[in-house]
């Protein structure tokens, strides 16, 4: 049992936050810090700075552009992307649609779609959820029916983030509507330019515009445009579900926010005191990092052991690092707005447009507050990684 | 970066677990519970002979050697079949003193009795004011001639009742509260001056409030700096908080594992109550506080080895924090899923939740070790 990382492994950690320091650009690592909205271009032009140094996709498997890092590498350059902060790659392509196409997909598939993920050509988005499906995701009823060489796809989804933004959709359809639920869904990719495709943003309370409802009214599809076999699409969105563990627990952002607390908590002043030494908020402080420590040797575990004994089947763990890793994140945003106090109150609208340059360090405080209440209900919510815990792991 | 045990240490698992199936049902403890003092001396010669009460201390003093790693592996197992012997008090403090700062007069002397379990130990330090505060010490020791005159009282030594040895923290100089001006003190428990007065502890253990009259020892007895021992004294009481740890890893396992074969057999409305989503919700509950404690444990343990004394010392306390609050949400919820059942004195959930909640208090409660964590600016 030990602790600490080898040599070669500093020496990455050091190579991966040098990279960051010369290559983040210094405007979109100022937006992240103060938890405002990055612009399209902003995040894309981050996205092929990284992609053009090879560390785009950096999990995929070696043939597909990814780099064969260790699983201690991967955490060491996903807790530096978070702590800088820098944007992480689009999880819609790199860590969701991508391994569905490198694992399930055919060969046209893989060579069509993989380098333009990488690169980000294509802006892919989720669709998943519908007004009738969330937690109960099989429930769904997006139909696509087949005529001729066509797909033909009708139905509604919801909560599908950065829609707006969109190029391409990765979506389950119901294709046989005699199966049981999880039996007749497919998985099926197609652009978002397509006729029939509406897109209708949804404002959330922080007053952002980040997800949207997506509507298909006779959305022709060609039909090579299936991901792997016909009905199968609820296995392949399950592997696509499980994928995603390790940064899952957001362990960087949550170190950073606590950063940034201690940063503005000791220029607040309240009843002639730095807020930093107020022992009330100091204990609520303290608390969260004792358990943002716990977390992270936990999320240690995992990654020791995935490196260890291969990634094998999802990991329940996993569910520890989501319920936590969002409870986490979800204090640190609620101990900025104790440190801003009555200063939290002004409201500005923000949004993918710059104008909002001069608003000071308190605009983003209560919509981030706002915003992150959703940590802990997207990507299977807290109550459902219960669920799992409590049959996967209690054998409940 | 490794979480995994070597091929010795899963050897020492196995052994140590072997042990304690066979030896330590909680019937058998029931049986233990009633022996002179409260524990078993067959077990502890059982101890003795697999070589545990030898696991921390050296090759050449006649131990085995091991680090901190066994030292968690032993105390989790302990947890696990809630142990009442000695453990804590006899090897993990009075060895760790003797270890750390005893002369080799004082280790040949002392440890070969710990190593074979012919005698056991205590640390008598808590005073009715001191709370948690370790430097907080109103006994004195009085230099006569080369020796010290002890005295002063303790209370709640964990095995005060029984130890055959006691070791001791008085005041050499200064005030109640100085940092210096401390010492440590060998004192057989039979030396003239010394009473004690012994009682079970609501975990099922035994403690005992100790008084020191005029109680004369040589100046052999004291370890390391008579009038600087502070550091030893925080050095293996973070040690012991490390143990503490462990074992309450282990108390936590084994309720979390008892109240889900619990729910899963207890009927109601026709099922097994474990198939109510409210309960379900609780153990994952349980399931995450575990692993967040389990992490910190293993943390305090390579912590122990940290260069920097402040980055130990930090690390150490958040662990028992960690600790404390885990284990009063997994001792509380595993009382409330038996349900009336765990309100008894017969089933076992109860003495594991009593367990918990004693650790809690020993060398420093949640708020306390939060506070230490927070004077020293955090973890980040």
């Amino acid at each position: 049992m030990d602790l600490a990382f080898t040599k070669e492994e500093q020496a990455f950690r050091e190579e991966v936050r040098q990279f960051f320091k010369d290559n983040v650009p210094a405007e979109t690592r100022r937006k992240m810090v103060e938890g405002r909205h990055l612009s399209k271009d902003e995040m894309v032009t981050w996205w092929r700075i990284l992609n053009k140094k090879g560390w785009g996709v950096s999990h995929w498997p070696k043939e597909y552009g990814g780099t064969g890092w260790t699983s201690v590498q991967h955490y060491i350059f996903n807790e530096e992307l978070q702590a800088y902060p820098a944007p992480q790659p689009l999880a819609f392509g790199v860590s969701m649609v991508g391994p569905v196409i490198y694992t399930f997909g055919n060969e046209e598939q893989k060579k069509k779609y993989l380098p333009r993920i990488a690169n980000v050509d294509d802006w892919w988005c989720q669709g998943f959820s519908e007004p009738g499906s969330g937690s109960d995701l099989a429930s769904l009823k997006t139909k696509a029916e087949r005529r001729g060489d066509k797909w033909i796809i009708n139905g509604q989804k919801t909560w599908t983030t950065l829609a707006q933004h969109a190029d391409m959709i990765f979506c389950l359809c119901r294709t046989d509507p005699s199966a049981k639920k999880q039996m007749g869904i497919s998985f099926i990719v197609f652009s978002m330019k397509s006729k029939g495709v509406t897109v209708r943003p949804i404002q959330t309370i922080d007053g952002g515009h980040e997800v949207n409802e997506v509507f298909f009214d006779d959305v022709e599809v060609p039909i090579e445009n299936l991901i792997g076999e016909e009905n199968k699409g609820w296995d392949y969105a399950k592997f696509l579900l499980g994928n995603e563990r390790t940064g899952i627990a957001r362990v960087g952002v949550s170190k950073e926010r606590i950063r940034r607390i201690k940063e503005l908590a000791a220029k607040v002043e309240s009843g002639g005191r730095p807020v930093l030494e107020d022992p009330s908020f100091r204990e609520k402080l303290t608390a969260c990092e004792v358990e943002l420590k716990a977390l992270e040797l936990t999320q240690l575990r995992v990654v020791a052991d995935e490196g260890k004994h291969g990634k094998g089947k999802p990991n329940p763990a996993s569910s520890v690092l989501k319920i936590k890793g969002s409870e986490i994140q979800q204090t640190t945003t609620e101990l900025l707005m104790e440190v801003i106090g009555p200063f939290a109150a002004p409201y500005d609208i923000h949004g993918d447009d710059d104008s909002n340059e001069t608003m000071d360090w308190t605009a983003q405080i209560a919509p981030s507050y706002f915003n992150n209440r959703k940590v802990s209900i997207y990507g299977g919510s807290n109550e459902i990684q219960r669920n799992i815990i409590a049959k996967a792991v209690l054998g409940l | 970066m490794d979480f995994d045990l070597t091929e010795e240490q899963r050897l020492l698992k196995d052994s140590i677990d072997g042990l304690l199936a066979d030896a330590y049902d909680f019937d058998k403890r029931k049986l233990y519970m009633k022996e002179k003092g409260g524990w078993s001396q067959a077990i502890w010669s059982k101890l003795a002979e697999q070589g545990l009460l030898g696991l921390p201390f050296s090759e050449e003093d006649g131990g085995f050697g091991a680090g901190g790693v066994e030292t968690m592996i032993v105390m989790e197992a302990m947890g696990r079949a809630l142990v009442l012997e000695p453990y804590l008090a006899t090897v993990v403090l009075s060895g760790g003193f003797l270890r750390h700062g005893g002369s080799a007069a004082q280790k040949a002397a002392h440890l070969p009795d710990i190593i074979d379990g012919s005698k056991t130990f205590a640390f008598a330090q808590l005073e009715k004011q001191s709370r948690y505060d370790l430097f907080d010490v109103a006994t004195s020791a009085k230099k006569k001639g080369d020796g010290y005159v002890i005295d002063g009282e303790k209370f709640v030594v964990l095995n005060g009742e029984n130890a055959d040895t006691l070791i001791v923290t008085a005041r050499t100089s200064g005030g109640q509260r100085d940092k210096s001006g401390i010492g440590l003190f060998i004192v057989p428990a039979d030396a003239k001056g010394v009473t004690r007065k012994g009682y079970p502890t609501q975990d099922g253990l035994h403690a005992a409030d100790i008084t020191f009259t005029g109680v004369e020892v040589g100046a052999d007895a004291a370890i390391g700096d008579a009038a600087n021992a502070l550091p030893l004294i925080e050095r293996v009481v973070d040690e012991a908080r490390i143990a503490l740890c462990a074992e309450a890893v282990g108390l936590m396992d084994e309720s979390l594992k008892t109240t889900v074969e619990y729910i899963k057999t207890r009927k109601q409305f026709g099922v097994a109550i474990g198939s109510f989503q409210s309960l379900q919700h609780r153990a994952s509950d349980m399931f995450v506080a575990l692993e967040q404690a389990r992490s910190m444990s293993m943390f305090a343990t390579m912590a122990a080895e940290f260069d920097d004394a402040k980055e130990r010392a930090t690390s150490i306390a958040a662990a028992k924090v960690q600790i404390g609050k885990s284990g009063k949400f997994v001792g509380q919820q595993a009382i409330q899923l038996h349900g009336g059942i765990g309100m008894t004195m017969e089933a076992k959930i109860g003495h594991y939740f009593k367990r918990l909640t004693m650790i809690e208090s020993t060398f420093g409660d949640t708020d306390y070790h939060m506070r230490r964590v927070s004077e020293a600016g955090g973890l980040i």
